[in-house]
């Protein structure tokens, strides 16, 4: 009789186990499927020829340093607008706006964070981009700069979201703290909330750049997908194509197991690797500061 | 009878949730003494404290009435300086708030802000202050580690000193040594002791053996309304009121 609980604890924790190491089993499984499929690029194209500046498919030109500085360009320029956005929002918000106006401005805020990508792209196509060439006298609107601001919409309601939630746990006493030593509401949120909820800002801000790296539909959109390369400071305003604008245009109709096949599976694993990359920092970032915030509410 | 440092007239204080949490409070408080506020929870204490640096501009006060004279003049004025006033009287809550900085600069922080930029006068004050909060002996080694990682009662003391920085001429310590063992709250004790020789000290206490240990003068707060104030040494002795007297002698609350 008294071994029944003992059984179900045994059962429970087995279906728990499972779930946490599939997860852990398929992130390995996924990883060992795109270095299968994209390895062979590298014998088939030769490393030289891979970091050219020339990606023609039809005619065997995989240069793929076009693709990275594209997505480089429009990735930094959509951080560079999401963190001041992101992190000034979430300021007013959690800091500054009376508390009707934070109920009302949170939950919008959040519900732009669900619009589809797709449907922000379709909204780039037809008022950002003519909106981008009447403006600034272009000869295209599909730019670097309209995927850049577009990426950057789309990461400031994660980053504004969670922002907002770590500046809100700080504890008042932080606050009423620094004010009672003569600090201005400024101050107080520059040299003492901010920091106080440190590791929550960055995770937000680590969030916001993931959704920014592995954004394809809104990109493909409004850049203009032309593979060239974005290494001039004009090139914001000139039409670029992003790694993953690429993959998801040409998948479709390559020959399976040819060179470009694996060539656009090895872009995959560039990307997958980056994403990786931008984690680990990030978790290590927030492990650290965690540490300090245990210590602080012990 | 020492001179008056701040006297409070007719304050009265409501909430915004509808709560009345002091009526028609009047107190006068002697300059370089201990004057303590006791009287069981809920009884209005923080929230005076709060009024007299303005800290209570930040929660949700429907009305606010009466005068709070500092050295004559009215601070619940709109006019006044909020920045200035609180520079002048500092506060020390019951929960240690040490900011996220190091031991050094939660002290300077302070007098950063009021723009003081000398190193040695900076220098100067972190070790002074430190020295009146009984605190320089065990930290003067370690003043560039994290504020966070000292003990409860070393924070304590730390915003003590945090406070004496900034040199004010009131200090309001609130429940300061609830989260303390006995020997630290001792020291936060004679540390204040000491103090009172330069400032002026407004204590709540976190029980009536501390209140009758420290008091110079005292008040009893009960339900928002201010029963009796007299020397420490009277009103534990020989109470006028008798709700006064029951509570001393800890038959409510
Ligand atoms: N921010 C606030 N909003 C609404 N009501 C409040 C607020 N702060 C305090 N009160 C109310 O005001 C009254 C007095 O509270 P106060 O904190 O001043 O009491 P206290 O004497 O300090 O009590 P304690 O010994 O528990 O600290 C209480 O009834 C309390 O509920
Ligand atoms: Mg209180």
């Amino acid at each position: 009789m008294d071994k029944s609980p003992n059984w179900r604890e045994t059962f429970v924790t087995a279906i728990v186990k499972t779930c946490g190491y599939s997860a852990v089993v398929f992130v390995i499984l996924i990883f060992f499927f795109l270095l299968r499929q994209g390895l062979p690029a590298l014998f088939e194209v030769k490393l030289g020829d891979l970091f050219t500046t020339r990606w023609y498919p039809i005619e065997n030109h995989f240069g793929i340093l076009p693709l990275l500085t594209g997505s480089l360009v429009v990735t930094v320029g959509a951080m560079l607008i999401a963190i001041p956005f992101g992190i000034g929002t979430a300021v007013f918000l959690a800091e500054i706006a009376p508390r009707w106006m934070r109920e009302i401005l949170k939950p919008l805020v959040e519900l732009l964070g669900g619009i589809p990508s797709v449907v922000l792209g379709f909204l780039g196509i037809l008022l950002l981009s003519p909106f981008l060439r009447v403006f600034l006298n272009l000869p295209t609107g599909l730019t670097a700069l309209a995927g850049a601001l577009l990426l950057g919409a789309i990461a400031i309601p994660t980053t504004v979201s969670i922002a907002e939630d770590a500046l809100d746990s700080v504890p008042q006493g932080y606050r009423e703290g620094a004010l009672a030593l003569g600090a201005t509401k400024w101050q107080t949120i520059w040299r003492v909330t901010l920091p106080a909820a440190r590791s929550g800002v960055l995770t937000a801000l680590m969030l916001g750049v993931g959704r920014t790296i592995g954004e394809t539909m809104a990109v493909m959109m409004v850049t203009g997908n032309a593979p060239v390369m974005a290494i001039k400071l004009t090139s914001i305003l000139s039409p670029v194509r992003t790694m993953t604008a690429t993959i998801a245009a040409e998948m479709g109709e390559v020959a399976n197991g040819s060179t470009h096949y694996h060539v656009l599976f090895l872009i995959g694993l560039i990307l997958f690797l980056i994403s990786l990359a931008v984690n680990i920092t990030a978790s290590s970032v927030i492990f650290k500061s965690r540490k300090r915030a245990e210590r602080v509410l012990s | 009878m020492a001179a008056i440092k701040i006297i409070v007239q007719n304050l009265s204080l409501q909430y915004s949730d509808g709560t009345e949490s002091l009526r028609d409070i009047n107190l006068d408080i002697p300059a370089n003494n201990i004057t303590v506020l006791f009287g069981p929870a809920g009884g209005g204490k923080s929230s005076l404290l709060r009024c007299l640096n303005r800290l209570n501009d930040l929660t949700e006060v429907q009305t606010i009435t009466g005068k709070i004279l500092l050295d004559g003049e009215n601070i619940l004025d709109p006019k006044t300086d909020v920045i200035a006033l609180r520079r002048r009287v500092g506060m020390v809550f019951a929960r240690p708030v040490v900011l996220p900085m190091s031991i050094r600069q939660n002290l300077t922080y302070g007098l950063e802000l009021a723009g003081e930029k000398h190193k040695s006068k900076l220098e100067e004050a972190v070790e002074r202050s430190l020295k009146l909060a009984a605190l320089w002996e065990e930290v003067k080694d370690r003043l560039e580690e994290a504020a966070v990682a000292l003990s409860g009662g070393q924070q304590q003391r730390l915003c003590l000193a945090r406070v004496l920085a900034n040199q004010p001429e009131v200090i309001l310590l609130d429940e300061p040594t609830s989260g303390l063992d006995p020997i630290s709250t001792g020291k936060v004790e004679a540390a204040l002791q000491e103090l009172k020789k330069n400032y002026t000290i407004i204590l709540v206490p976190h029980s009536v053996q501390q209140a009758a240990r420290t008091a110079d003068f005292a008040a009893f707060f009960l339900q928002g309304e201010l029963v009796e104030a007299a020397e420490g040494k009277e009103i534990f002795t020989h109470p006028k009121e008798k709700r006064t007297e029951d509570y001393v002698e800890g038959r409510f609350g």
